[in-house]
């Protein structure tokens, strides 16, 4: 708490010498604010910061494409004794993890965050579950499983995780990102176990068992992805015929770049993202831009570049067209009730207790190769 | 002694006192040699001073830091020191009796508020599945429990109910620990607390650091094929033609890695222009199109790439200063051209093929990037395990521990070159 | 070629020309015969073309024209492996990752002897250069003058007939250097090889030769014994390059059977034996050995008589090497005897000076 403290001093003291000159002005502010980069980041730039700085003329913000390592970055920020973040972007599970560890900010969601347009309380204006003790939801994001079209005759075209699974009726590679999540549950998914009963099941190590054993009936044609940027290339290069990835990305590719990509909604895995809060050098002024860029409005602002669900019950009637493309947002949102007949929610939970037992399974049946 | 001080008469360049060599104003000569010998090596010291504290930050430092963290424990010790006090009357067998539950109550209430409860949850995960879901879970409750505690613990998570779970805290209630590097070796303890081979499934970084050794070798022995003949021509050429050669040798090192990596997907993916190719060539049919990238073969390809002048360097140093007499000499004593290459000139390259293997093996077992983006899954090095653990796992001690194993078998492996070749006949250049 | 040879031709060279870039020849018509058991010099300056001639014949080089033959054969398409001639380089050319027994051991290894044999012809050989000792050492163990004996036994070991030798001495202090000049003689008589030798050092060639060619801009100069090359130079440069000699411009002014009449650039006369000129009026140099031209005692008479002026004079021992100024030139270098009278000579002092005809030779103008 010290370096507020000194920065107040400053503050006051600039403030006393412009007294003088009896101009008034606001001390110019940077905010670093982390995110994934990419096109995602571009949405937010577009939504959220470009309008903010417009208004505040004293904020700067300073983009950080460091989401993927946030974690890692914070703990050595804090470590260090020196956090330099001011706002960081980043999924559920990970936040829970800094926010045990006491690296980031708890959230009070009624205090912190705009209430919506009606006045429904944000606790009760998100949808439920998503918001995290230090953990404030943007979006819903999927992974899901695409495929490209012109690799499979147009009468014979892939429309289920159970397709994805027949390597016999519709052949070609597959990319998988080499992590268990996701991977996991569409195995279970395409064995029969009914999305509620999923974690259940691979809770135990029969459904552990299970899940692999499906897994190794494509395992031939399996290509494996680290990246989210990788998944519509590696489609676009026809290197494989399917490939999971991010719904906001498949979205770009095929609408924005012109892919012949189609995305399969069937089982997709659902998530939230959002910010967290680090004990940063500008504490105020993040918290006022928070309570704007999650508001209502805002988030609905967002899907207007990329196709991910806004995080409120009440920015969902406000979604409308894509800025640039015009096309109607409605039918890419995972949210939207075509697309969300299947979901597989993914438990956070769930991958903490057994996410280290089961990448290292997942590690040694990849380099099994 | 006189017979010396006999040619020195006439001058005071040196005297006896009471057997001790003098200097002209008496101070005896030992104490002035050290003395000058003093200032020699004070300037000495302050010439290498900066490299010195810079190796000292960035190097020496940090690296000492990272073997620190292989062992480092302090999660338990620190945030449960009662409750593994208590811990020391319960004799193993079934559930702790309720003086640890006590303990455990009132130091995990502390943890939760000073939010350490998170780091001990990480640690004890790692050696138990769900640890972090019934520290946490519980720590959340655990200001409502009343005594006698047990039951409450019992209610709050399954695993307070598995004996194994105290006989972990027990075990890694000690501020050091082998159980990364017992990781680090697919090992885990098993029911009695032995160490064990993992379950087969789980099994990875044996096979991962045999796998890298195993490719760090292929990829010096390809490096050593391609760059000998290279070394060669240029240590033959004129100087112009040898500098033109060189440059294109050197081209990988002033490529960025992204327009490399770009080239290398254009060429070698199943759709690249080698595979085209190929096909057109009439080599191989539309449906057995070669995986070159994204697999060991990419990796392979890619580092050759990377590591070649690593090896063309040293080779070309040594060979280049191997007079054309000697293979001269060889012919003239009725040597055949490869009877004079393979005994006379090889043997004399052997420092520079030495050199240019250790830098390419060395560097190569510690590689990373290129791997992680060409290597697909059956490319993929032990370092890229390590960035793993660093980076996504954040399990900071195993990295740590497979980066002291990697370190370690390096330097064995150094010192075992240098037994075998010596170190001196290193020539780097 | 002046000289008869004695014995049979073992090694000729046949019209040949080397050129390295298709522009310009290093070596212009070469046609030299060797013969068997002769010991040849092959003496120049460098870049005179007459290490390339000794590397054609070793096979390390092609000639662009012209045949070599060795014993009658033409060797110009048989590869330096098959041809048996031992050679002696420079810098020894010891491979330095075996011992001085294995260094030996491998000519004879290559050509299929066994053990015992080679054992013994090893020993054999390095007991001729007093090197027995040292098999087992490694060449860097061995000082430069070891090094170099070990290099003769090595090209000696597997009997050739013909060895050459590249400049083997120009590494070594000047006393060694002329203790291995007299050893490789030794050995040259004591074996009967026949030994192509190539040097810069005309000291070095004069004492070991029984022929020296002279090489400069790629032809040869004077093929001789070393006793001719030095008294009877054919013309300016080898005069110039063999020992010392004064050089006196002029231009003939008579011709009288073997001698003609020179008239030198300051107008003095000299009387010279006719080597290259001709006719009247030929420019020409006139060579005279500094030892040939005397200080006049009494009533002497030479054919050629000038007043001298002492410039400069050292002592050197055996003899004083007095530098004179006298027709014309300041540079002429006389080497007095060291004989008792001496120290009549003076700096500045005027004495009379006089040579032969016989000795001085009118050469070509350079």
């Amino acid at each position: 708490m010290k370096q507020p403290m000194l920065r107040m001093l400053g503050v006051s003291s600039a403030i006393s010498l412009l007294a003088v000159t009896a101009v008034h002005a606001e001390d110019p502010v940077d905010l670093t604010i982390v995110s994934w980069g990419g096109a995602y980041t571009e949405s937010q730039v577009r939504a959220y910061h470009d309008p903010y700085t417009a208004v505040k003329d004293h904020i700067t913000i300073i983009n950080d494409d460091g989401s993927a390592n946030a974690l890692a970055g914070l703990r050595s920020q804090s470590m260090a004794g020196n956090v330099t973040w001011d706002l960081v972007d980043m999924l559920p599970s990970d936040a829970q993890l800094a926010c045990d560890e006491g690296i980031i900010m708890p959230i009070d969601a009624d205090e912190m965050l705009a209430p919506a347009p009606d006045g429904t309380p944000a606790s009760e204006d998100f949808l439920p579950g998503s918001l995290g003790e230090c953990f404030i939801p943007q979006i819903v994001y999927s992974t899901v499983v695409t495929y490209n079209t012109e690799m499979f005759p147009a009468n014979n075209q892939p429309g289920s995780i159970d397709d994805f699974f027949n390597t016999e009726d519709f052949p070609g590679r597959r990319a998988i990102q080499d992590r268990p999540a996701g991977n996991l549950e569409w195995a279970l998914f395409a064995d029969g176990v009914a999305p509620d009963d999923i974690y259940d099941v691979l809770a135990t190590p029969e459904g552990v068992d299970r899940a692999f054993a499906k897994l190794d009936t494509i395992k031939d044609n399996l290509v494996f992805w680290t990246e989210g940027a990788q998944s519509p290339q590696l489609l676009a290069d026809q290197e494989v015929a399917f490939s999971t990835g991010y719904n906001g990305r498949i979205f770009n590719a095929a609408q924005v770049e012109g892919q012949p990509f189609e995305i399969i909604w069937d089982g997709q895995i659902v998530e939230w993202d959002g910010w967290v809060i680090p004990y940063g050098p500008n504490q105020e002024e993040v918290l006022e831009y928070v309570y704007w860029a999650t508001d209502t409005q805002r988030l609905a602002d967002q899907a207007k570049y990329i196709s991910y669900g806004p995080a409120r019950a009440s920015s969902a009637p406000l979604v409308s067209e894509h800025a640039d493309l015009g096309i109607d947002m409605r039918p890419h949102m995972p949210t939207n009730p075509q697309n969300y007949e299947t979901p597989i929610v993914l438990d956070n939970d769930f991958w903490t207790d057994y996410g280290d037992e089961l990448r290292e399974r997942f590690s040694n049946w990849m380099l099994r190769g | 002694m006189t017979q010396s001080d006999g040619t020195h008469s006439g001058s005071d360049a040196g005297h006896m006192v009471n057997g001790q060599m003098v200097t002209v104003d008496g101070t005896p000569l030992k104490a002035s040699l050290k003395r000058a010998e003093r200032k020699r090596t004070l300037i000495a010291f302050l010439l290498v001073a900066p490299l010195l504290t810079y190796l000292l930050i960035s190097f020496i430092f940090p690296i000492g830091q990272m073997m620190w963290r292989s062992v480092d424990n302090p999660q338990v010790v620190t945030t449960l020191p009662k409750t593994l006090e208590a811990l020391d009357d319960w004799d193993g067998e079934g559930l702790p009796d309720e003086p640890v539950f006590e303990a455990l109550a009132e130091e995990l209430a502390i943890a939760s508020a000073n939010r350490t409860v998170g780091q001990l949850a990480v640690r004890l995960n790692y050696e138990i599945s769900a640890a972090r879901g019934a520290l946490m879970r519980t720590s959340r409750s655990v200001e409502d429990f009343e005594p006698p505690y047990k039951e409450d613990f019992l209610d709050a998570h399954r695993l307070w109910n598995d004996p194994a779970f105290y006989r972990i805290i027990k075990r890694e209630g000690n501020p050091l620990t082998a159980s990364y590097y017992i990781a680090a070796f697919d090992g885990t303890y098993n029911e009695d607390g032995e160490v064990v081979l993992q379950d087969e499934n789980r099994r990875i970084y044996i096979d991962l650091f045999i796998r890298t050794f195993a490719m760090s070798l292929g990829i010096t022995l390809i490096t050593l094929l391609l760059g000998f003949p290279i070394s060669f021509l240029m240590a033959s050429l004129p100087m112009r033609h040898a500098n033109l050669l060189m440059i294109f040798v050197l081209l990988p090192f002033w490529t960025s890695l992204l327009v490399r990596t770009t080239s290398w997907i254009v060429l070698l993916q199943q759709q690249g222009v080698i595979n085209e190719l190929l096909i057109a060539l009439g080599f191989i049919g539309d449906d057995g199109r070669l995986g070159m990238i994204y697999n060991m073969t990419g990796t392979i390809i890619a580092m050759t790439h990377i590591l070649l002048p690593f090896m063309v360097l040293p080779l070309y140093s040594v060979m280049k200063t191997i007079p054309p007499s000697y293979v001269r000499a060889a012919k003239s004593l009725g040597a055949t051209p490869w009877t004079a290459f393979w005994r006379v000139y090889v043997p004399q390259t052997l420092p520079g093929i030495g050199a240019g293997a250790v830098l390419v093996f060395i560097i190569s077992i510690g590689y990373y990037i290129t791997p992680a983006l060409v290597g697909g899954q059956s490319g993929q090095m032990i370092s890229n395990l390590i960035a793993h653990h660093m980076q996504t796992s954040l399990n900071w001690g195993l990295a740590a521990a497979l980066g002291s194993v990697l370190l370690i078998s390096v330097l064995i492996l150094y010192w075992v070159y240098n037994r075998l070749v010596g170190a001196d006949s290193l020539k780097l250049g | 070629m002046e000289n008869e040879n004695p014995g049979e031709v073992f090694v000729a060279f046949d019209r040949v020309q080397k050129s390295y870039d298709g522009e310009e020849l290093v070596v212009k018509d070469l046609n030299l015969a060797i013969s068997k058991g002769e010991f040849l010099t092959m003496l120049g300056p460098s870049g005179s073309g007459k290490t390339t001639c000794l590397m054609m014949l070793a096979g390390f080089e092609t000639a662009t024209y012209g045949d070599i033959l060795l014993d009658g054969q033409a060797i110009n398409n048989i590869p330096p492996h098959k041809r048996g001639i031992g050679m002696v380089f420079q810098n020894y050319a010891l491979f330095p990752h075996m011992t001085i027994g294995e260094n030996l051991s491998f000519p004879l290894e290559v050509r299929g002897m066994d053990k015992s044999e080679r054992e013994a012809k090893v020993m054999n050989a390095l007991a001729m250069v007093q090197m027995e000792a040292f098999a087992g050492r490694r060449p860097a163990q061995l000082s430069g003058g070891q090094q170099q004996r070990v290099a003769l036994a090595r090209a000696l070991v597997f009997e050739p007939e013909l060895v050459l030798m590249d400049e083997p001495l120009g590494a070594l202090d000047k006393n060694l250097r002329e203790h291995m000049q007299y050893e490789i003689k030794h050995l040259h008589e004591k074996l009967g090889i026949t030994v192509v030798y190539v040097t810069h050092d005309q000291t070095e060639a004069l004492t070991m030769s029984d022929r020296i060619a002279v090489f400069d801009d790629g032809r040869i100069q004077q093929l001789a014994s070393p006793a001719d090359l030095y008294e009877r130079p054919e013309n300016a440069f080898v005069a110039q390059f063999i020992g010392e000699n004064n050089r006196m411009q002029g231009e003939v002014e008579s011709i009288e059977g073997d001698f003609a009449q020179v008239r030198l650039d300051d107008g003095s006369m000299v009387k010279a034996l006719k080597v290259c000129v001709s006719e009247v009026g030929d420019k020409t140099t006139l060579s005279l050995r500094p030892e040939r031209a005397l200080v006049v005692k009494g009533d002497a008479q030479y054919a050629n008589m000038f007043d001298a002026t002492v410039k400069e004079l050292i002592y050197l021992g055996d003899h004083i090497r007095s530098r004179v100024s006298v027709c014309g030139r300041d540079d002429f270098i006389m080497k007095v005897p060291n004989s008792s009278d001496h120290h009549s000579m003076r700096v500045g002092q005027s004495v009379r000076i006089g040579w032969s005809e016989h000795d001085c030779r009118a050469l070509d103008a350079t």
